[in-house]
């Protein structure tokens, strides 16, 4: 039984990880960025190259990591990102283009493989079976993110000037809030998460040109079934998925509970085209007809 | 809201041969207005003469293809909406621009939030709610407001940055005769505090009510210009646009 919810949680907290940077870009912005998976490389590669050519400690490697991305992000948004605002279609043309430039890129300064960190704090055993004390705490960390996310979206002044800007760029500009500004925070925040993930993840995977594939599918995948909310529909979404994967994984292998997400994805857009997100949405408008309903008759 | 000291002589805006093109539609041509500090003016003509497109133009959210536009004695032509914003300008759109998924305080809240020491801004958006008597309505989702209420909620989001000159562009339209009356209560008080403001209307009555001088715009073009009363009572006028009734 353990075992099982260990999957779970373990699936729930990569997919949230991988997700909210792609949720936050596309849900404040619109745009699809098909790069994350390479910001999640570099993450991954500054972590790898702190650890392994400074000596730094690992903790400091991944905000590094995480800082560095976020900096790429800035210049890729500045650069090219913001002539996209208006134009879902061709960001994800764009951005696609861009992952390919950037791991091809990686590939002739670093070559086919890095050296990689071993995985830190060793493990415990449940039942005769062995687990990491690492992605427990990977778990949490998912856990802090989704709540400072939260926070900062609902409680800060960036938050309310983003999802201003989110919901009408026009009046956003007219009440004197640099919209360009904001989209600028708002893609660097997004960049930064996936470089976060990267590093994060860097001591228990292999760190290649294509490290970001592992997440892109599955952080795509996430953000399909979310939809534009990006806490709401992460967490429903990774909870969801997690769950799907971590059973299928459990009970016959990796590959399994790859194609049990696909066959989600690919369900929530014939059914739910808007994702957890707009279910979420419906389903709070239905019980305010009901109440409003119900006050008339009263009165 | 603190009264304003002005200077009836000295221009807020000046519009000098302002044009707007989209692709092969020139949408305003070679328009040109001066407005005076403290002064309440209002853009008539028929729909389609250009009145919001130079109602963008002046608030930056277009760029005005050719001309200049002065505000407070600056050549503000190339500046963005935020900058003019900053620069003591505030725009109510025609169709509410307020923000339907937040609430009311929220909507407030991000216009105040740039111009108002934050120890102050809970009653400053106390201040605002009362002025524009939407306070009893509570902190609802704005999405849940009457079409007057939101009207209203913009004009105090437009009035967060202690603007010196506030375009309305249609305050009245679509709002009940009571609702109407007071949002031209409100107008003209704000003007008597100092505030300068042009704003557009259809609703004869409430222009005839609150302005001063009037410009009327067709084709995209100055049409002519005056005094309310020289105004509705110009043959031409009447042709093009106020017609008999």
């Amino acid at each position: 039984m353990f075992a099982y919810f260990y999957q779970f949680i373990d699936s729930v907290s990569f997919l949230v990880l991988a997700a909210l940077g792609m949720a936050i870009i596309y849900g404040m912005m619109g745009i699809t960025n098909m790069a994350q998976g390479e910001l999640i490389m570099i993450g991954a590669y500054v972590t790898d190259l702190t650890v392994n050519l400074l000596g730094l400690p690992l903790g400091i490697a991944i905000a590094c990591g995480a800082l560095f991305s976020g900096v790429v992000g800035l210049i890729l948004d500045r650069l090219v990102v913001r002539h996209l605002y208006d134009r879902p279609l061709d960001s994800i043309v764009v951005t696609w283009g861009l992952s390919i430039a950037i791991s091809q890129l990686t590939f002739i300064i670093f070559g086919s493989s890095m050296k990689g960190i071993a995985i830190p704090f060793g493990s415990f055993t449940v039942a005769g079976k062995s687990y990491s004390y690492y992605k427990l705490m990977l778990i949490a960390i998912a856990l802090v993110l989704i709540i400072a996310t939260f926070v900062v979206f609902k409680f800060t002044r960036f938050g309310l000037h983003s999802r201003a800007t989110m919901q009408n760029r026009e009046i956003a500009n007219s009440l004197g809030v640099n919209a360009d500004r904001m989209n600028a925070g708002t893609f660097m925040l997004g960049a930064a998460l996936a470089g976060l993930c990267g590093g994060l993840y860097l001591p228990a995977m292999a760190l290649t040109p294509n490290y970001g594939d592992s997440f892109l599918v599955q952080s795509f995948v996430t953000v399909l079934v979310g939809g534009a909310d990006p806490l709401i529909g992460t967490v429903f979404a990774g909870g969801g998925l997690g769950f799907v994967e971590g059973i299928l994984d459990m009970r016959l292998n990796t590959f399994y509970g790859k194609i049990g997400i696909l066959l989600i994805a690919i369900l929530f857009i014939r059914i739910l085209p808007k994702g957890f997100s707009g279910l979420y949405n419906s389903v709070q408008m239905d019980i305010k007809t009901r109440r409003n309903k119900r006050g008339g008759a009263l009165a | 809201m603190e009264k304003k000291i002005i200077n009836p002589q000295k221009d807020i805006l000046v519009l000098d041969k302002v044009s707007k093109q989209f692709g092969g539609i020139q949408a305003v041509e070679d328009f040109s207005m001066t407005m005076k500090e403290g002064e309440l003016r209002c853009l008539i003509g028929p729909n389609g003469a250009g009145k919001t497109t130079v109602f963008k133009m002046v608030m930056g959210v277009y760029m005005a293809s050719s001309g200049r536009i002065l505000f407070k004695g600056e050549d503000i032509t190339s500046l963005k909406a935020s900058k003019r914003a900053r620069k003591g300008m505030s725009i109510k759109m025609q169709v509410p621009g307020v923000y339907e998924e937040m609430t009311l305080r929220e909507n407030i809240r991000i216009a105040a939030e740039n111009y108002v020491p934050k120890k102050d801004l809970e009653t400053e958006i106390d201040r605002l709610i009362e002025l524009v008597h939407i306070k009893d309505l509570g902190n609802p989702l704005v999405k849940n407001m009457s079409h007057g209420q939101q009207q209203w909620l913009e004009i105090a989001m437009a009035l967060a940055s202690n603007p010196d000159l506030l375009l309305l562009d249609e305050p009245a339209a679509g709002l009940g005769p009571e609702e109407t009356d007071f949002t031209a209560e409100l107008v003209t008080e704000l003007n008597n505090q100092g505030l300068s403001i042009l704003f557009i209307e259809h609703d004869m009555n409430f222009v005839k009510k609150i302005a001063n001088d009037v410009t009327v715009m067709y084709y995209g073009k100055k049409f002519v210009e005056g005094p309310i009363d020289e105004v509705v009572n110009n043959p031409e006028v009447i042709r093009i646009y106020l017609g008999n009734s």
